[in-house]
């Protein structure tokens, strides 16, 4: 690197691979909003790293919500405009293809939200922000059985899609730990993009399951409820922490209100930095921060955190990402604000889960917070 | 599976096949008068959910002339403004798109591919304006669950059959019973001898459209009533089943139209309520290749150029 070259490498380039359209663009929004909220705040005076003073640049590119897509994005993140770390992909579906990649073009790379083990299964340079659906699913059997005092469960879920598969699954191998085998009485199924499952929940509703379990997306829940309660369906229905991103209740209404999720964190009656961050992102964009951008908010810090304690960047961008990587494996106590993390050897973070309740404004209230 | 599950399973089959009933009529209508396979309908019917949605929140919120009109008002509403200005739609783009291939004598398979990038027009042109956000439709009626006997029948569902019903009908009844229906028979039958009997061929055809657009605008807006979350791409896989529901029940043919929709949507629904989902389309497509593999026709088809 010659002298002229590094000035004008004062930046630390991270890429952001978001579904900017495609079937969940809110998720894609909600990080793009948090990100340049970040960036903003850090450029006021710059980002310290060793000796030098350096500015953040961000590049965000659209995954469209596709697997194929997220993979291309993830390469010419890398190989293009050669960040020095990846921020995103959020959901299972492209984070784990994406995540082979960043592995194999060895560059770290945090996903905020996907919780599906894969993710960082057997890869060094891949880690996460959020808890896994190994933690998520058992907590939801869990308070399923101690909440609503059921025995029965059903499970409807979309099998073409990594998160709702291996969420549903390991809900049921946990319930039917607690309540024998069979215990999950109808394991239904669809596919991406199917808008009818009145076939499915009639299967639901005739099985005597006394709870739901729908492991869906904002986009896919108000369908899935609408014609439960259609076909006559008058239980408890739980989802999961993607329930949280993107505007569900603006797509559901009164249809959702009553019903239980597991999240990573509640914005209603939050405190100290969390409370900070979403005064500052209800200023700004006039609306409360879900999960994806407060995980985003906390994976872009603890990316940048990993590049401070590096100690300072060699400018040589593989030495760098390697740099980057083994910090972040040794992260201890990092203080964000949905909680408290430590990372165990995989990428994966220990860290409690919460279970939030739509209360009866349509606002995500704390319900009770379940540790590990 | 018990009674009251196989009933439930019929009166789901019967709501999801009047969508693929509606829609293909709409094919059948344009392929009969024109033999133009318009593959831009299943994007007619997403722009008329959005019309609906336009005009539901129009008429009933804060923008609208008469705040706080009830929901089955603005429904009654609605209804003929949905149909008119989603044909509004379909008129333009045989006027812009169709008409002036078919004055220069150009071959169908250029008019189809035509069709085919209409609809992705219409798609994209609906994420340019509106992003790609899901459009949450407003509750117009209140959904009543009515339980018999272990059967959950609501009045949606029973309307949207009833408006399959009624669009199959009325349509039959136009092409059958009326004039300008003759009119139609005859284009499909000989598009260069009818102009020389004094019909007026261009105005036959924009009204086909305007049928048929008309009626994908309804189903767009009972689509929208009974899954009230709308995308820009809704209209496409949707739209490709109920145009092959239209050439299994016999393309051109409205009363093939009609049952290959409600063909599609039994076996659709049985599938799912007998085998794991992911089975679906590959047994439902299996079987309505099976049937036109026995009747190349299709189920009401003959084998003749006058169809409709």
């Amino acid at each position: 690197m010659t002298g002229l070259a590094h000035a004008a490498d004062d930046t630390i380039k991270l890429g952001f691979d978001i579904p900017l359209t495609g079937d969940i663009p809110d998720v894609g929004e909600s990080a793009k909003n948090s990100a340049e909220m970040l960036k903003e705040q850090i450029n006021k005076d710059g980002i310290k790293v060793g000796d030098k003073t350096y500015k953040v640049e961000f590049i965000y590119e659209d995954n469209e919500s596709k697997a194929e897509s997220a993979v291309s994005a993830a390469n010419k993140l890398i190989t293009q405009d050669e960040v020095l770390g990846m921020v995103g992909p959020q959901s299972s579906k492209q984070a784990v293809p994406a995540g082979e990649v960043a592995n194999n073009l060895k560059t770290p790379m945090v996903s905020p939200w996907s919780t599906n083990p894969n993710t960082t299964l057997d890869r060094p340079y891949v880690f996460r922000g959020c808890f896994l659906d190994t933690f998520q699913g058992p907590t939801a059997a869990k308070f399923a059985t101690q909440e609503f005092g059921a025995k029965k469960a059903a499970v409807l879920y979309d099998i073409a899609s990594d998160y709702p598969k291996g969420l549903a699954e390991d809900f049921k191998k946990a319930f039917e730990k607690m309540h024998g085998e069979g215990s999950v009485v109808a394991f239904e199924t669809f596919t991406t993009k199917d808008v009818d499952f009145s076939a499915q929940l009639t299967n639901i509703v005739k099985s005597g399951a006394e709870v739901l379990f729908v492991p869906q997306y904002y986009n896919e829940v108000p369908l899935i409820v609408k014609q439960a309660k259609a076909l006559g369906w008058d239980k408890p229905i739980l989802g999961s922490d993607s329930w949280g991103g993107g505007d569900l209740m603006g797509l559901c209404g009164d249809d959702c209100k009553g019903y239980f999720f597991v999240t990573h964190y509640a914005a209603a009656g939050a405190k100290g930095k969390t409370k900070d961050f979403i005064d500052a992102y209800k200023a700004k964009y006039n609306k409360t921060p879900d999960d994806v951008a407060a995980l985003t908010w906390d994976s872009t810090n603890l990316m940048l955190q990993a590049i401070k304690d590096t100690g300072g960047l060699t400018g040589k961008t593989g030495k760098d990402r390697k740099a980057i990587m083994k910090v972040l494996g040794t992260v201890k106590d990092f203080d964000g604000i949905t909680g408290k993390m430590s990372f165990t050897p995989e990428g994966d973070p220990i860290k409690c889960a919460v279970v939030v309740k739509i209360d009866d404004a349509g606002n995500y209230s704390f319900y009770e917070s379940v540790c590990p | 599976m018990d009674f009251a599950g196989i009933i439930q399973n019929i009166l789901n089959a019967l709501q999801w096949g009047s969508f693929y009933s509606l829609i293909a009529l709409g094919y059948c209508l344009v392929y009969g008068v024109l033999l133009l396979i318009n593959f831009a309908h299943g994007d007619i019917f997403m722009v008329g959910a959005y019309i609906s949605l336009f005009v539901a929140t129009l008429l009933l919120g804060q923008f609208g002339g008469i705040p706080g009109m009830p929901g089955w008002l603005v429904l009654t509403l609605a209804v003929p403004l949905v149909m008119i200005l989603t044909s509004c739609v379909g008129v333009t783009l045989e006027r812009i798109a169709y008409r002036p291939l078919r004055r220069k004598g150009a071959h169908r398979l250029y008019v189809v591919i035509t069709a085919l990038m209409c609809g992705l027009i219409l798609e994209n042109g609906n994420l340019a304006l509106f992003g790609a956000s899901r459009r949450s439709f407003p509750t117009l009626v209140e959904t009543h669950v009515f339980d018999v006997s272990g059967v959950a029948v609501t009045n949606i569902k029973l309307a949207v059959i009833l408006v399959a019903i009624i669009a199959f009908l009325f349509l039959r009844f136009v092409v059958v019973k009326t004039k300008i229906g003759m009119a139609m028979r005859a284009i499909s039958y000989d598009k260069f001898a009818v102009p020389l009997m004094g019909i007026p061929i261009d105005t036959v055809i924009v009204f086909t459209f305007v049928l048929g657009s008309g009626f994908a605008g309804l189903a767009g807006l009972m689509f929208a009533m009974t899954y009230p979350v709308l995308d820009p791409y809704m209209g496409a896989m949707i739209g490709w089943k109920a145009f092959i529901a239209a050439v299994v029940g016999g393309i051109g043919s409205i009363r093939g139209a009609f049952a290959g929709g409600f063909l599609l949507g039994f076996v659709e629904i049985m599938v799912v309520a007998f085998f794991p989902s992911t089975l679906r389309d590959l047994i439902a497509f299996s079987i309505l290749l099976f049937i036109l593999w026995l009747k190349p026709t299709g189920l009401y088809g003959v084998a003749r150029r006058t169809k409709i």
